[in-house]
This record gives C-alpha cells, structure tokens and sequence, in this order.
C-alpha cells in the first residue's frame, strides 16, 4: 500500500543530500549584529534598551506591542551600538536594534527562574510562550502564542506536527529530529498536556524515515503520540495538505485548521519550545539549513538571530560569480536583493544558487499554450493558466471571485512546471497586493 | 557599519527553480511522433508526398514569419516549433496527388485565419492544420477526395502529373486508385479487411497510412506527458460504444465498430489535432466530455452524414466548445464544496 499523502503536487530534486548528513554545528558571532523589530506577522516589538547599554545574552531588548507581536530578546552578551534603521531582506530600511556582542564574554544564559511546562495551565503557556519570542520556525514566523490561542478558542482535538520539510534544499529539521528527539516529543506533551489535546501525529516524508525511526524510540507507549510516514512530495508540508493527508479533511476555503479540531505545528517549534520554556529564555538563535551549489561549506548551523549575511557567506565560502541568494526555499523562498541584510526567526535556510534565474535565457516568456499543466500539479486544484491570463489583463476582481485567487497560499508547482516560464507566482502576488489597494 | 560591497546578485521572485520543461521541446517531441508517419507517406507516395511536406511546412513557417515580423520588427523568429507542427499536420491530412498550389493556399490559411487572426500562438480556438485542411475540402472537393495509387513503381521519379498544376488551374487526372476504405464502405458497402487497414491503409491522406505507426507515436508523446491520453481515448471509447449500438441494430447497413476506430483520419484526428494544447479543454470533466462529443459528432457525420469522414468537422465544431465547456466543469478547488463558488 502507498503511504498517504494529498491530490496532485510535484516532485522536484530534493537536493538534500548536500546538507543531510551535516549535524547541527554553532555558527560564531559576527562582529555586529542587527534584530529587526519586525520578524513576524503583526505589529513591530517596541525597544527597551538604550544605545550604549551593556546587555546579556537573552535579555528582553524589545516588547511586544499588543496581542499579535512578540518581543525579542539579545542574542549575545555585548553592547546596543545603535537603535535605528537597517536593511530587511527585500532591501527596505526597517527598524532594528544593533548589538556589538563582547568578543571576550563567556556567551553564557543568565540564569533564571524557570517553570516546569508539564504543570502549568493553559492561559500560564500562552504567556510563557509569549514571552519566550516563539514564532513558527517553519518559515512563516506567526506567533506561537497566538496559534495556541486560536486553538484554545476553538478547541482542538489533533496535534499536527509538522516533519515533512518538504522544500528541497532544507534540512535543518530533518537534523533537529535526528538531533534533539527528546526535546520534540517532550515539546508535544507540553501542547497537549496543557492544551488538552487528545492526540499527536508527527508527519514526516518517507526520505526521512531515519528521522521517523529515531523519534518513534523516544515515544514511551502510554503516550498518544504517533508518528507517520508520508509519500515524498511537494508542497505536502503545507498545513491545508497535511490535514487532507493524515486526517482526509480539508480545511473550509477561508477558515483556519483549529476551525476543524487541528494545530499544526512545525518540530523545530516544538523543540525550542521545550528548550526554553522550562529555563524561562527567549528565542535569539535558530538551527539554519546553509546549502545550495554556490556554497563552499554547506551544513547545519545553529545562527545566532541577526547575523548579517554576509558575515554567513564569507564564513561558509561564496563560489558563486553573480549568485542568487534566498533566504528559505527553492520553491517559496524569498529572494535576498542585499547582502547586509540579518537572519530572522523565520529564515529555514539559505541558500545560494549558481546561474541565472530559470527564466534567463528568453527575453519574454512564451505566451500560455493551455497545455494544462499547471492544472494537474496544483494542490487545490485551482486554474493557473486561466488566473495567469487574467492576471495578464489585470482582471483582479474576476480572478477573486471566479477562480479563487485568495486561497492560493504560492506553493509556486505551477511555475515550476509551466513549459512558458509564465511568473505566475508573481503574477498572483501582484494581483493580490493589488486586491488590498482596491479594498 | 561596514561598507557595502556590490556583489551582483541576481533577483527574482520565487519559485526559483524550474522542471525544465519548454514549449519548444513539447513542439519538437510532437514533430518526432510524427516523423516516422510522414516517412512512411513518402515511402508510400514518393515525391509527391514529399513535395507535399516542404510544401506546406514552408508555407507555414513563411506565413508565421511574415506576421510576426511585421507585429514587431525588433523580434526575433525564435521558431517555438508550432508552424512547422502545424504545417506538418495540414500536410499529412492532404492526398498525396493534390495540387502543390493548393497546399501552398492552405497553409497560408491555416497560419493567417487559424492562427494569426485571433493574436497568435496560445489564442488559437481551433486547430490551424485543420483550418487549413477544411478551407481546402470546401474549396476544391474534388482535388481533396481524388486517391492516387499507393506503392506506385514510378513514385521516386517523377511527381504525380497532378501535384504540379498550375495555379488556379483544376488539376488532370490519370490513373486513380479507388475510394478509400470509408468512401467503399459508405458509397457501395464494401468492407475492407482490418488486419490490412492497420499496416497499410489502401488509400486516402498520407499521413492516414499506418494506423500503427500513429498509435505508436501517441505513445511515445503520452510517455512525455506531452499529449493528453484521456481526449484520444475519450474520442475512441465513445465513438466505439456508439457505432456498436448502431452495428448491432443493424449489422448489414452499418460498418463494424472495429472498421470504424481504425479507418480514415480518425486516428491522425483524435491523437494529434483534438489533443492540440491551445484548442482543447483543460478542466478534467471538460477533457472528457469533449472527447466524447467529438467520438459521437465523427460517428453521426459517418453513419449518416453526406461525406465518408467527418474527423476535422467534429473536432473543430467541439474547438469552439472548449471555452464554455471549461467553464460547465470547474475542477473542485480544495475547501469547497463540489460546484459551489464559496465554502
């Protein structure tokens, strides 16, 4: 019998052999680093250091500004140099704090009051977890707690965990479940524990069925947590996929996954989620995948949160004449346009690849020639060539209402097929962003 | 702060990788399926059919080239592939001894009304070579149903008196083989044995003659995922189903089911010109019934019809139902019910 998995998809090289076998190392500390205020979805965390001031690694730096914000935290013991603008990775000037970390100091957690995360109740994690910076570290940097409140409201039944990293490239939480499976299954106990699910699935694809082995050995029998293997496939790490795998439900157009009794959450979460509550620390590094054909040292490396790019690349060799350079994915990563710009909570990866973009040769993509493709491989099954031809004569409206722009989430199968190298993802991006300006 | 270096770096939108597929190369795979049909007509048919090929593949390539320099001087003829397709198509749908000039005439048809007029490659809502093809069958009817004999000793040495008439002229004729196995089943009710029909066809098109070398050719295109298997078998099962209803109601009259999948254009039309990409349907339910109008449309035009074969009419008739058919089968979009427009 074939493991489950969702309608339609694509199955691109997973190039993951460049980085798979790479165990998590710690990446040093540049000389300066940069923590944007704005990391996640929602409002931008409010700073509570002065220039000048002396930090410690850990320490609360900014406050988070209403519900939907998270704060942040220092991720090296050293001195705030400047409060002001920085480069985010599209190139726009964006709020940061910039610390100059003490090369000397011994790089230590403070010690501090911790809270057993086993025990405490529901409204006590939602403000742990708020307070610990916790945003989802599979790449699209929501806040944690305001998951856990959407799943409280709700109420949720089924714990999904989120193993598949299905992007390819990625491996940084292939390593964290090979790695620290203790501290992911100890991080599902604590959602259900506290939350009151009932059951867990960790859902992992069937190319990282080490992975899948080493976490079933950390489960203990009583515990209702099941781990299960799913076909190798993209985009199967996206949540309305991952629920009509495992569980055969879809998630109603519009609604959220707490909306049919589900959480997903992503391991490397959970891991975190399980290092830092019980020692009451903020998030201030992240295990990153560094892969792609125009690294020199590929690997897995623990990052600290706000190191400059280009403090990465030349530690880890650029081979690359005119590279391009993508923080996540191949396939929905985000082009990097400047190289000064600092990681995030939300960088899974980066990646450097060798070569003109795919599109480069031609002058102008060739027009739709309506071969379907782009049909069979979307995993909702919407009509990217039709919304492409009316994106195309910015028929913004229709595309929304007849063809369902809105649920498209840019898993970019579409594109990766189209034989005209249309942009359809840019396509639907700009017709989207053009959507809100209409209101 | 360190000042910024100025490493270039190339940037564009997500995704950032690609499956390398081309529409050049789905062109080229289409014109390697048929090479060994259009071998085969020239082993058949000699010069003529050769004189044919260039021909109307020549005609095409001009006409496409001439438009598209005069829509835009700056451009250049990048040659996607689909004039010469379609001037390989019209080319096989012709009798070997037809007039070049009228070849000529209908390939400028087929690019300039079929294809150009409506904007171009991807705008197209019929098939071009069939365009050309029925332009040519309401033109000169009698050129296009008059059957030179296959395997003929002198084929590679001189043309068919025929194929060099002058232009404007009405061509002579000497030496005609027969109706085609359609025209003797239609018009005097004589059936032609099916092993045979599938090595060799007697007479009609040259790209008809081997209906197996066109299923082999499908084949290969559907082992590329360049051509869409369920509009082929749709067109086949229907049309199968619905001539042994009518066969069994009728064995002396009507022709056998099997005669009918295997005889003619049918095989030319339901592999290669109903599956054209930009004339065919997309959605799933519309793929299907498509391929099932077209098998019933080729079934009435032959049962009962005025002509022997009816393949262009009923593909190109079902072309013009492609955009509304799209849209009576929307595929079901994930988080909707089946048919609704919202959760």
């Amino acid at each position: 019998m074939s493991l489950p998995s969702f309608a339609q998809g694509i199955h691109p090289p997973t190039a993951k052999q460049l980085t798979a076998a790479k165990p998590i190392r710690r990446f040093p500390f540049a000389p300066y680093l940069v923590i944007l205020l704005s990391q996640h979805i929602g409002q931008p965390a409010k700073p509570v250091v002065r220039q000048g001031e002396e930090v410690q690694r850990g320490q609360l730096i900014a406050e988070a500004q209403g519900f939907l914000s998270v704060p942040m935290h220092a991720p090296a013991t050293g001195r705030v140099t400047r409060i002001g603008k920085a480069l985010d990775m599209s190139g726009r000037m964006a709020q940061a704090v910039m610390i100059e970390p003490y090369p000397a100091a011994e790089q230590e957690f403070p010690e501090r009051q911790g809270t057993d995360p086993l025990q405490c109740s529901a409204a006590e994690l939602l403000q742990l977890v708020q307070n610990s910076g916790m945003v989802g570290l599979g790449g699209a940097a929501f806040p944690t707690h305001v998951k856990i409140q959407a799943s409280l409201d709700k109420g949720v039944e089924t714990l999904i965990v989120n193993g598949c990293e299905c992007e390819p490239y990625l491996t940084c939480d292939h390593r964290v479940m090979l790695e620290y499976p203790a501290e992911v299954i100890l991080g599902i106990r604590i959602l259900l524990k506290s939350l009151s699910i009932d059951r867990a699935l960790i859902a992992i694809e069937e190319n990282k069925a080490d992975a899948a082995a080493v976490l079933r050995a950390a489960i203990e029998p009583d515990w209702p947590i099941e781990v299960q293997l799913l076909q190798t496939k993209y985009p199967q790490g996206a949540e309305k996929l991952l629920t009509q795998a495992l569980l055969g439900r879809e998630i109603p157009a519009g609604k959220l996954p707490a909306d049919i009794g589900v959480m997903v959450s992503n391991v490397a979460t959970l891991m975190e989620i399980a290092r830092l509550i019980p020692r009451g620390q903020g998030i201030i590094e992240r295990v990153v995948t560094l892969s792609g054909e125009g690294l020199g040292k590929p690997g897995n490396y623990l990052v600290p949160i706000g190191t400059p790019l280009d403090f990465i690349l030349d530690r880890v060799g650029l081979e690359a004449e005119q590279p391009r350079v993508i923080f996540g994915g191949p396939l929905m990563g985000k082009p990097v346009a400047c190289l000064q710009t600092p990681t995030t909570k939300g960088v899974t990866g980066i990646l450097v690849l060798k070569g003109p973009p795919p599109d480069h040769p031609r002058p102008a993509p060739s027009p739709c020639i309506l071969c379907g493709d782009c049909l069979r491989v979307c995993p909702l099954q919407l009509n990217p060539s039709m919304l492409g031809r009316l994106a195309q004569r910015s028929l913004y409206e229709e595309m929304a209402h007849e063809y369902h722009l809105r649920d498209c989430f840019e898993c970019g199968c579409c594109a990766y097929v189209c034989p005209a190298r249309i942009p359809l993802v840019q396509l639907f991006q700009a017709a989207k962003t053009n959507l809100r300006k209409l209101g | 702060m360190k000042q910024p270096d100025y490493l270039k770096v190339h940037l564009k939108a997500a995704p950032h990788i690609h499956s390398g597929r081309e529409v050049e190369g789905i062109m080229r795979r289409v014109v390697y399926a048929l090479l060994p049909v259009a071998l085969f007509a020239v082993a058949k048919y000699g010069l003529s059919a050769l004189a044919l090929l260039a021909v109307c593949i020549l005609g095409s390539l001009g006409t496409e080239y001439w438009i598209l320099s005069r829509r835009d001087p700056q451009a250049s003829f990048g040659g996607d592939g689909s004039a010469l397709l379609t001037g390989l198509l019209l080319a096989l749908t012709l009798p070997a001894g037809l007039p070049l000039w009228m070849a000529l005439v209908g390939s400028i048809i087929a690019i300039l009304l079929g294809k150009q007029a409506f904007g171009g490659l991807g705008q197209n809502p019929f098939n071009p070579a069939l365009v050309g093809r029925v332009f040519l069958q309401t033109a000169f009817p009698q050129a296009m149903t008059s059957w030179h004999p296959a395997w003929a000793a002198e084929r590679f040495d001189k043309l068919f008196g025929s194929s060099l008439t002058l232009p404007l002229l009405s061509p002579e004729y000497d030496g005609l083989s027969g109706a085609t196995p359609l025209g003797l089943s239609k018009f005097e009710g004589l059936s032609t044995e099916l092993g045979a029909l599938l090595l060799d066809q007697t007479a009609g098109s040259i790209g008809e003659g081997s209906p197996l070398l066109l299923l082999l050719g499908g084949l290969y295109l559907v082992c590329k995922r360049d051509l869409d298997w369920r509009i082929p078998s749709a067109i086949l099962a229907s049309l199968f189903l619905f001539s042994t209803t009518v066969h069994l109601l009728d064995p002396s009259g009507a022709p056998s089911p099997g005669f009918m999948l295997i005889s003619g254009g049918l095989l030319l039309g339901a592999i290669y010109m109903a599956t054209d990409m930009v004339s065919s349907p997309v959605t799933p339910g519309a793929v299907w019934s498509y391929g099932i109008f077209i098998g019933l449309l080729v079934a009435t035009i032959r049962l009962w019809g005025g002509m022997p074969e009816g393949v262009a009419f009923a593909i190109l008739l079902a072309n013009s139902l492609v955009p509304l058919l799209n849209r009576a089968f929307p595929p079901r979009v994930y988080g909707y019910r089946q048919g609704g427009r919202d959760g």
